[in-house]
Parts: structure tokens; sequence; C-alpha cells
């Protein structure tokens, strides 16, 4: 794969700062607290592939705790970044052009990824004995780094290479399952969807940049008012084919095809981290070249999104509500058709910005409702990783009478779910839904809101579904049968009940009980305090 | 009492039994353990319902009798800033007997359920669910916030589908699934026209946008809002042709449920109507007000009709599912008055609507009674060949069911006369611009539907009640006559039921001055 960095005039990444100061005027200054939210899980990992080969086997455990206390750092190191005003990597001719830049949005959005990475590391926790250590952790790293620096880039090239390095160690994580052939042809499925769609998008860069004669997305926007007429088409096509790579990442409809196999190849958290941190990456990107690069073209890719948001809705979960019960991983299954009609309400707001007289202030209820759902769903991932310790055909059926069992996890579920579905009380799903529906009313395009009236009720089918099924009375599978009090399991179907009593009543793993409990408490909390994330959403972050 | 006071009663009312609700999921106390867990946590729902009902009373003693058209034991916070959403609280002459009624009936419903335990799963869960409902339904009545209705609108909805889903009889997956989709697609819609409304009007204050009447809104906006937050209470309320979740749901509901969804969740739409949709845009209500009285008419012919069908010998009518339909034709009239757009009409709106909750409540408690003690509500298999004969085999029972049939018909003297006729009345003589010609068709039809009323509710009587008590005990065991729980479940809703027939301006002189400042102070 090609990576332009070294063709554009606007990149110097981390290159020559030493000489920084013999060269003086050629080199462009460094800010490195303002990177190092993404430099600090990039240097982790490189930590940690060194040290995989230093480490005894029985020692590997200590590298996740490294990555996560790297996760941990990179987060904190957010917190002088709050005031939103830095600037880096800027070009020594013009010190207004910039390739990163820490405002409010990118704070927000690495907040995002560095959470999710780190939930995601600790949903690897206990499972770590099937899957290499050193590689594993130094992907997870690598890619989360690429996310943080993602939705900082200010320039294309930038912007290209961070959903590279977000995505090309994704691939090695889906395909980590070794001798697994559906976690290799899971790889390989997204995989090969991601080249072809990164393709495209480099395809439209380069003819965006033929018609405008640069790569950073301020000077795009103000390139575009005035492109010479016969270049004009080309900048049309080279703005909708742009978008293409990007809403891969988000998996909307049409690109959503990898996402059930892939999800369902994966390991577990690795599903969990490409529904919250590549669709962070997916629409961060996406907001950037739209509201900021292609601002002028807002009556080109305003209804191509406000489409792509009622397709991908509808797809989403008319695909979900289609999921049988008892057939193997469908709840992951599910999570995974969910996930594609929760990326069909994040764009809503983008197609509202588009009709608006204030884009920054509706793209700022994406970020809102990307918070909420970042931290429900991944909540709702850890719960289906500690079900998938006893059975792990991980099917909803196996879900039945989990509340008899592990009552507070059955009640953590139900919150997650709810406040996917919008309903209290998951109050804060409900408000994120209702600042979405919020954005388009009045100005947006009123069909959008009746598509996504109605998905909110398709929606509420299958979530309920599951819910009902936490609660419902535990089915009198064969570990029932011998009077085992805990009934740890009790699923239906020989095979799953036969590994059911053979496991028996495990434990729940320290960092798996840690995510629940974090994102329920945050999902409970945020729900008392709904204004801690909407605030984004009435605030201007660009 | 003064104001600051009540402010904290009235939040009291909203907050008690949320905070129950996490109670009840708890472990009891040391010392409140009780005889087993069960009724533990089933007392513990008495006690927080009846604490709740307390408060109701004690707001309703310290409520300014003679100011009701102002909101009082206003509170009013920010809560969310970013969505301009406010927790405002406040009660009126309109929401005062709604909350009352609904903390009642709430409170009978734990008692009831004490006695007689839901068959289903744990009363933990059960207990839990009814408390959050009754946070719900409370709260609806109490927030002068659009976003906050809102919420309060769909809080109510995941304990009514476990309610029935878990504790149900047959057909209880279906009926409670049906139930929640159709009223959240309701409320969607509803939420759609609330944020227009807000949108355009810059504020989601109830009382900001009652007191501007709509001025700010043009009329295609106002006409948009009230056919989306319409279709959204025509449903909850419900209005034909809207209707079709609402037999199920009750024939499958356990009694409580049942009791609830009738006495309190349909008030909702109804209550909707008035405290948004006639104050906030009166010219979209106007446009819109001949439809909704001439779907509501149907409504009331329709309802009848469905009710002599089930009440027909040999039909294999449900009694539960008869007093369903019924329902439909009662909050027909209450869609007729508001539809009046009168202050006669719509005061006769919100008296049907106490009414019918009372009536219907008692009837849906008499015939989970009947069913829990014939193991059936099926009224041919109740009655067979020659009537049940309640009267002689239960004395009470029947003689109570017979009262409950004939204030349900609206004899005078009862509390469901009055609101029937006042709607009537306002249908006779519609506010100015409404075609009166075709109100006075309407005010016909609903006449003639009274007639229906009674046909099908003396059908019943004499089929349930009435017959030889020779053949009917032949082969069935004895039945109990009403036991004490059920009299102290069942006394305050028929004392009420008289008292509101033969003193109805103690209702009517609440809503009276509310109903005309919402009306545009006329």
């Amino acid at each position: 794969m090609s990576i332009p960095v070294t063709g554009s005039h606007a990149s110097s990444h981390a290159t020559g700062t030493l000489a920084a100061d013999a060269v003086g005027s050629l080199v462009q200054s460094v800010d490195w607290i303002a990177i190092a939210p993404a430099a600090i899980p990039a240097a982790v990992a490189l930590v940690v592939l060194v040290a995989d080969l230093f480490l005894p086997k029985e020692k590997k455990a200590l590298l996740g705790w490294v990555t996560i206390a790297g996760l941990a750092l990179a987060g904190l190191a957010l917190g002088p970044l709050r005031a939103g005003h830095r600037k880096t990597f800027c070009l020594t001719t013009d010190p207004g052009e910039c390739s990163y830049a820490a405002d409010h949005f990118t704070v927000v959005i690495q907040l995002l990824v560095i959470g999710g990475a780190l939930l995601t590391a600790l949903l690897s926790m206990h499972d770590m004995e099937k899957y290499p250590a050193g590689e594993y952790w130094f992907l997870l790293l690598s890619s989360a780094a690429g996310a943080a620096l993602l939705p900082a880039s200010r320039d294309l090239a930038t912007l290209v290479v961070a959903l590279e390095v977000t995505t090309l160690p994704a691939f090695a994580l889906v395909g980590i399952k070794r001798g697994d052939r559906l976690s290799s042809e899971a790889a390989l499925k997204f995989f090969l969807s991601s080249v072809a769609a990164t393709a495209v998008t480099l395809l439209g860069v380069s003819f965006v940049y033929a018609a405008t004669g640069t790569l950073h997305l301020a000077s795009i926007a103000d390139g575009l008012g005035d492109v010479q007429p016969q270049l004009a088409t080309l900048a049309k096509v080279g703005a909708v084919l742009t978008l293409v790579g990007f809403a891969f990442k988000l998996a909307a409809a049409p690109f959503h095809f990898w996402v059930p196999d892939t999800y369902v190849g994966a390991p577990l958290p690795i599903a969990a981290y490409l529904s919250v941190v590549g669709k962070a990456a997916g629409f961060s990107g996406l907001i950037l070249i739209t509201v900021i690069a292609f601002e002028p073209y807002a009556d080109v890719w305003g209804p191509v999104v406000a489409v792509l948001a009622a397709l991908t809705m509808t797809v989403g979960n008319v695909a979900a509500l289609r999921q049988r019960a008892g057939f193997a991983h469908s709840a992951v299954r599910l999570l995974a058709w969910s996930s594609i009609g929760q990326a069909g309400y994040l764009l809503v707001p983008i197609a509202a910005a588009a009709y608006s007289d204030d884009p920054q202030h509706q793209i700022g209820t994406t970020v809102a409702y990307a918070l909420m759902y970042a931290a429900v769903n991944l909540g709702a991932f850890a719960v289906a990783a500690l079900v998938a310790r006893t059975a792990p055909a991980n099917r909803l059926t196996d879900y039945r009478g989990l509340y008899a069992n592990r009552p507070l996890t059955a009640l953590a579920l139900a919150f997650f779910l709810l406040c996917l579905a919008g309903l209290p009380p998951g109050v804060i799903g409900l408000f994120a839904k209702v600042a979405v529906f919020s954005s388009i009313v009045g100005t947006g395009p009123a069909w959008l809101a009746v598509v996504m009236a109605v998905n909110v009720v398709i929606a509420l089918v299958y979530y309920l579904r599951w819910t009902a099924l936490l609660f419902a009375k535990p089915e009198a599978g064969p570990a029932a049968a011998t009077g085992a009090a805990d009934g740890t399991g009790t699923v239906s179907g020989a095979v799953a009940g036969a590994v059911a009593v053979a496991v028996p009543a495990t434990r729940t793993p320290a960092p798996l009980t840690a995510a629940i409990a974090l994102t329920a408490v945050a999902g409970i909390v945020l729900s008392g305090v709904p204004q801690l994330v909407l605030r984004y959403a009435s605030g201007a972050l660009l | 009492m003064n104001d600051t006071a009540l402010q904290y009663v009235l939040a009291g009312i909203v907050v008690l039994p949320l905070l129950g609700a996490v109670g009840a999921l708890l472990p009891a106390p040391p010392g409140l353990r009780g005889r087993n867990p069960d009724q533990a946590v089933l007392r513990h729902g008495v006690t927080v319902t009846g604490a709740v009902l307390i408060l109701a009373i004690v707001l309703a003693a310290g409520f300014d009798h003679d100011h009701p058209a102002t909101m009082q034991a206003s509170t009013d916070l920010k809560w969310i800033p970013a969505l301009n959403i406010h927790i405002h609280l406040g009660v009126d002459g309109i929401s005062l007997p709604l909350l009352v009624l609904t903390a009642l009936l709430t409170f009978l419903c734990a008692l009831h359920s004490y006695f007689k335990r839901p068959a289903g799963p744990s009363p933990k869960a059960f207990v839990a669910l009814l408390l959050v409902l009754e946070a719900g339904t409370l709260s609806t009545f109490a927030v002068l916030d659009l976003m906050l209705f809102f919420l309060a609108f769909e809080t109510v909805l995941i304990p009514m589908y476990f309610l029935i889903a878990r504790w149900g009889g047959a057909g209880r997956e279906a009926a409670s699934l049906r139930f929640i989709l159709y009223t959240l697609l309701g409320s969607v819609i509803m939420l759609l026209g609330l944020l227009l409304i807000g949108v355009k009007a810059g504020t989601f204050d109830m009382v900001a946008l009652a007191t501007d009447n709509g001025s700010s809104l043009g009329h295609s906006t106002q006409l948009l809002a009230v056919l989306a937050i319409g279709i959204g209470f025509a449903i909850k309320a419900p209005m034909w042709p809207l209707h079709s979740w609402l037999p199920d749901a009750h024939t499958a509901a356990p009694t409580v449920g049942s009791v609830l969804l009738a006495g309190v969740m349909l008030k909702m739409g109804t209550y909707g109507f008035v405290r948004i949709a006639l104050p906030v845009a009166p010219d979209g209500m106007h446009t819109f007000a001949p439809y909704l009285a001439a779907f509501a008419v149907v409504g009331i012919v329709y309802g009848s009709l469905a009710c002599l069908a089930l009440a027909r010998k040999g039909a294999g009518g449900d009694l539960k599912r008869l007093i369903a339909y019924s329902s439909v034709g009662h909050m027909g009239f209450v869609l007729l008055g508001i539809a009046t757009l009168t202050p006669t009409g719509v005061n006769g709106a919100l008296f049907a609507n106490v009414a019918h909750g009372l009536i219907t409540g008692l009837l849906f408690f008499l015939v989970g009674a009947i069913k829990d003690r014939y193991g059936t509500s099926d009224l041919d298999r109740l009655t067979g060949e020659n009537g049940a004969a309640l009267y002689g085999r239960a004395p009470r029972l029947g003689g109570l069911l017979a009262f409950a049939a004939v204030a349900s018909l609206g004899l005078p003297g009862l509390a469901g006369f009055w609101g029937e006729m006042l709607a009537m009345f306002g249908a006779f003589k519609p506010a100015d611009g409404l075609s009166r010609p075709t109100y006075l068709v309407f005010t016909a039809v609903a006449a003639f539907g009274t007639l229906l009323t009674a046909a099908y509710l003396l059908a019943v009587v004499r089929r349930v009640c009435m017959g030889d008590k020779g053949t009917a005990e032949s082969g069935q065991p004895v039945l109990s006559d009403v036991h004490g729980y059920e009299f102290a479940a069942w006394t305050p809703l028929a004392a009420l039921t008289v008292l509101a027939g033969l003193w109805p301006a103690a209702l009517l002189g609440l809503t009276d001055p509310a109903v005309r400042s919402l009306l545009g102070g006329s």
C-alpha cells in the first residue's frame, strides 16, 4: 500500500526534530504535549513488542498491564489539552496551516478512542493464553495510536495515513486466532474490502489534490470555492470518492458487508474494539472532510450522507431483527448488525450539518451520541465476553435466565441494551436519540426523521427480545437436571450443555468485572447527568 | 400550606416510587423481613404506594382551590442545558385529579397484590416494575417540560411490557410486544412533533408555550406538530382505528396491569391533548378537531358494537376483552369532548377521564376476581346455559358488578354520567369556526352510542349476575363472596364513583378555570 506521506509538502512527521535548530525555517516545530495522546500508545506499542522478546512465558500477563498503564497515561495526557487550542506541524511558510490540531473535537474523540482501547484491553486480559501476547498488545496499541491521530489530522495525507494505521493492525488482530478458519476468513474479508475502499479514497484524494492543489483541509475548502470550471466535475467526484473510505470504516451501508462475519470471526474484544474505535475513526474522518474540507459542496454530500444514513440504519436494524436466537454466535452477530444500525444514527447529524447554517453545532451531536454508544456498546460486549466463558457458541439463547445466575450482570446488560434502544431506564440513550432527532427536525430533511423514527421502533424489537430473555426462566437443560443448585450456564442444546456441565461455576476475572462495572457506572452517571456528554451537542467543537 | 412545602411534596411524589423501586430490588433490611421475602417485598410495595398516596392527598389538601388555573408547587431546575431541558414540575386543576387518581389506583393495586400474590415469577420484580410504572405515570401528570413529558411517557413502556409479558395470561408475549411497539411508534412520532414545537418556539416549557398560545408558531408548523403529537396521543388514548393494541393487551394483562392500563395509562394520551395540543397549537387543533371528533364518535359506536358482539350468547366473548372494547367507546367520549374545543366539552372530557379511571378500574378488579373464582373470563363458559347467577351465588360480588356496569353505562347520579353528558353538550354547541351541523351529527351518533353501551352492559349483567342459582351451581365449586381485602380495594373506587356522581362540582370546580385559561383565557 502506498503511503503518500513523502509526496506531500504538508507532512514531516517526527523526522528531523533533532535538527530543528540547525535547519530552522525548513523544519516544522513539534508540540510534544499536543501529540502525546497519539504518541504515547505508539511508543508503548514498541516497548511491548521489544519486551515480549525478553519476558518468559509465564510473565506475559505483565504486557497487558503495561498496555493498560500506557493507555491510561495517554488518557491523562489529554488533561493539558482540554483548553483545545494547540496546533502543531504547521507550515513554516504559513503558520496558520497546520497538519495536527488538538482542538475540542480532537480531544473528545481521543478520549473516546483511548477509553475504548482501554476497555478493550480490560476485556482481553482474561483470554490472553489463546493469543500471542506480544503481537496482540502491539497491534492493539498501534491501531489505537492511529485512531487517536485521526481526529487530529488536518490534511488529507495525514488523515489517510492515520486511517491506515488504524486499520492495518486491525486486520492482523481479526485473524489472530491461529488455526481458526472463521478468524482467517474474517480477516481476509475485512482486508480485501478495506483495501478496496482505501484505494478508492486515495483516488478521490488525488482528484481533490489535482483540482485544488493542496492537501490541507482548510485550504481545500478555500480552493473548492474557485475551482477552474473544467476541473469542477473532477473535484466533485473526488469529494464523493474520498467519503467512501471513511464510510467503509464506519460500516455505513452499502459498505457494511464485512461487518457481521468479521465481528464473529474476530476475538470478541476486537469485535468490540472495531464496533467502537473503528467507527470513531470512520465518523471523525467523515466529519473532518465533510464539514471542513468539502464544506462548499454541502449540497452534494448532504443528500448523499442522508441517504447513506437512512440506508445504513434500515439495513442494520432489519438484519438484526432477522437474527435467529438459536444459531451459533447469534449474540455477536446481533451486536454487529445493531452497530450498523447505530452507525446510521451517527450519520444523521452529519447529514443535518449540510442543511444547517451552523454545521459545527450539528456534528457535536454525533460526538455526543458516539460517547454514549461507546460506553454502553462496550458494556454489552463485556457481558458477551463474560457469557462466552461458559457458553463459547454465544447464542442469544445462552442468555436465557442470566438474571437467575448473575443478577447484577443481567441487570447491567439489560441497562446497556435499553440504552442502545433509547428507552428509560436508559435515559442517556433516550436523550442522545432526542439530540439526534432535534438536529434534523426543523432544518434537515423531514423524511430522514421519519425513517429514523421507524428504525427506533424496529430496533426496540430485538433489543427488547434479548432483554426479556435475560429475565426468562432458565430452561431445564442437562445441567439443571442434575440438580445443581447454582445452575451456571444452563444452556439448551446438547453440545453447549455438555460444555456448561464441564465448566464449573468459574469466578469472573477481575478485569472483566472492572470493564462491566466501569461501563455500567458511566451509563448510570450519564443517565443522571446527561449534560456531561450532551454539552458537546450544543457547542462548536472544531 | 405554603408553596415551598408543596414543592417538596410534589417532588417527593415523583421521586419516592423510583427510590422504592430500587429498594424493592435490594434485600430487605433486618426488622422488615416479614414472614418470607415475597411477603416482605409486597408489603414494601404497599408501604411505598401508600406513602405516595398520602403525599398526593396532602398535595390536594394544600392545593389552593381558589386559584386552580395557576401552576402550584412549581419547581424549575436546569437539567440538560445543551438541549434546553428543565426539570419543571407543577400542578394545576387539570393535573391534580389525575395525580390523585393515579396514586390511589396504584395503591389499591399494591394492596390487592399483597393479599393475592400475582401468579408468575418473583414478586420482587413485580413490585419494582409497579413502582417504576407509578413514577412514570405520576411524572407524566406533574412535569411541565415537553422533553421531560416525553421521558415520563416512555418510562411507563418497559414496566408495563414486563408486567404483561411475565405476569400475564394466554397470548401475553405477542400482546405485550404489540403493546410496546404500537405505543413506542406513537411516542417517537410524538417526539418529532414536540421537537418541532420546541425548535420553532425556542422553548420546551409547557407553561410558557401555553401562555404564548401558539402565537410564535406558524400555521403549517402547528398543523405538522398537531398531526405528529396527535398520532402519539391517539394511539395511547386509544382512538379508533389506532386502538388495536388495546384489547389484546388488556386480555393478556394481569388484573393489576389491566387496572392501571385502563385507569391511568390511557389518560396520558387524553391529558396530552388537553395539556399540550390545545394550548400550544390552537390553530392546528382547530383544523384537525372535526377529524378527531369523527374518529371519536366512530370509536364510540365501534367499541359498543364490538362489545355487543362479544356479549352475545355463543360468541365466546372474553369479559376482559369486552371491558377493553368498552374503554375504546368511553375514551371516544373523552376525545369528542376535547374535539369540541369548548370549555364545556373539555371539562366533560376531563371529568369522563377521571370517571373512566374509577369505574373501569373497578370493573377490571371485579372481572379479575371473577376470573380467579371461575378460572376463566370467557362469557359462555362462565354463564353456561342459564346465566352465572352471581346474585344468588355471591351476592356482594354480583351487586358490585351490577353497580359498576350501570355506572359505566352512564346512569345519572354516578360518575359516568356527567363527563359523557358534558362532552355531548359541548359537541351540541362547538367552538366558533367549527361546523355546527357536522358536530350535531356527531352528537346524535354519540347519543346512539350511549344506547348501545347500555345494551351491552345490561346484557352482561343479565348473563353474569342473573340466572338460575340451582343450575349454575351444579358441578361448580362453591364461590366465595367478596373477601375483606377486596372490599378494601374496591370500596374507595365505588365510593368515589358515587361522590363524583352526586357532587360533580368538586371536580369541575378544579378543572374549569384551568381549562378556560388553557383555551385562551376566554
